[in-house]
């Protein structure tokens, strides 16, 4: 479980909570288009060491049938988990437009 | 390949789709430990980075209840958050609190120090940027000699911060507190296990950990790790642990790490004289010198 996103909707006067508490884990928007440069995964060298997941700042990463796997709707790019990794399975490579 | 660190934390996110700047030490440190305290933890966060990155309406963050503080109060909300549920029936939680270094040392450092006076049942963790890097960086009483922030700019006579790291670990262990603990998210493990110890312990709890921050230190995104396993390489760091009145010393380099090359690698350090690391490595080994004598290893 992570939190997720939800639905758009456009918040009106009466959806804004009239105290200060709100639904917990609640998502509006991604952080994809941060990214300049993506990390991508190789499968055939991941050894789901799972290093990459316990490093990543935003923990985008999660294990799959022991590899790795990113959310990209939320990695930023930031090349921690390319640079962590011990034998190369992540690569950064430039963000297609 | 099992990762024993990793099957010994939650699988579930906490902190998500944050706003952090990429590569961010301090959302590494909040997450990791939410990870580690699970979903009946309450945290409280003051003003700073991580209540800026984690609640801009309606983006939510934060899967576990969540709250923010004012700035000087940190201590003082995780006070009342434990009172309160401990009156009303709740056993099973965890009241945690995330404040950053100026939160800590400069701003929130009575409300800390009163709760430590009550052991209240409660872990402050301060994960330590360096600066008051949320408003654009400010020095703060964690800022090292030397460094160079917006309050405390390079000049020609004076180069950075001309005073310097408070010693907070020391002045928490001071108040003969239950567990006080340093870590940095360049060894998550280490740091791992000083929540867990943290939260089987009755009584308040202090861990410091060092968080890089990529955009203040001046470094790349993706250094971030790299640069905080480098401060403890180095010496410029140390990861200890204080209990039952006794200072405990984790992890000690067999050889320290050059000092000028992990400072040349950060802007904030770029305009150092060799005099000034000179003063720096002098410190620094003053420091250990102390440790040698006080720590256990």
């Amino acid at each position: 479980m992570r939190p997720y996103i939800r639905e758009k909707k456009n918040f009106t006067f009466d959806d804004v909570p009239e105290n200060t508490s709100f639904e917990a884990g609640y998502l509006t928007t991604v952080n994809s288009g941060w990214r300049s440069i993506r990390p991508v995964i190789n499968s055939g060298k991941c050894v789901g060491c799972e290093q990459c997941y316990l490093y990543c700042p935003d923990g985008v990463i999660s294990i799959d049938n022991g590899k790795a796997v990113i959310d990209y709707d939320f990695c930023k790019g930031c090349g921690i988990c390319a640079k962590i990794c011990k034998i190369g399975a992540i690569e950064m490579e430039a963000e297609r437009k | 390949m099992a990762n024993k660190t990793a099957e010994s934390i939650s699988r579930d996110e906490f902190f998500y789709g944050h706003k952090a700047c990429a590569g961010c030490g301090g959302s590494l440190a909040v997450r990791a430990a939410l990870k580690v305290l699970g979903p009946n933890v309450v945290s409280v966060l003051p003003a700073g980075c991580m209540s800026a990155v984690g609640f801009n309406f309606p983006q939510l963050c934060f899967s576990n209840n969540s709250i923010i503080s004012t700035f000087a109060g940190t201590a003082s909300m995780l006070t009342g958050v434990e009172a309160g549920l401990r009156a009303r029936g709740y056993k099973d939680f965890t009241a945690v609190g995330f404040a950053g270094d100026g939160g800590t040392a400069d701003i929130g450092i009575q409300a800390l120090s009163g709760a430590i006076d009550r052991n209240d049942n409660i872990i402050y963790i301060c994960y330590d940027n360096e600066a008051y890097m949320n408003t654009g960086i400010q020095k703060s009483g964690l800022t090292p000699f030397g460094a160079k922030t917006t309050t405390t700019p390079a000049g020609k006579n004076i180069h950075g911060n001309i005073r310097p790291k408070k010693n907070m670990f020391e002045i928490a262990a001071a108040h003969d507190i239950p567990y006080a603990a340093t870590a940095s998210i360049g060894n998550l493990p280490d740091f791992i296990k000083k929540v867990q110890k943290a939260s089987q312990i009755q009584g308040t709890k202090y861990i410091h950990v060092i968080a890089p921050c990529p955009t203040g230190w001046g470094v790349a995104p993706d250094e971030t790790v790299a640069i905080a396993k480098e401060v403890v390489e180095s010496g410029l760091w140390y990861l200890a642990e204080y209990e039952n009145g006794n200072f405990k010393l984790n992890y000690k380099p067999k050889e320290f790490s050059s000092v000028e090359a992990y400072l040349k690698k950060q802007g904030r350090f770029k305009h150092l004289a060799d005099e000034d690391i000179k003063l720096i490595e002098a410190s620094r080994d003053k420091k250990w010198e102390y440790i040698n004598k006080n720590f256990e290893l």
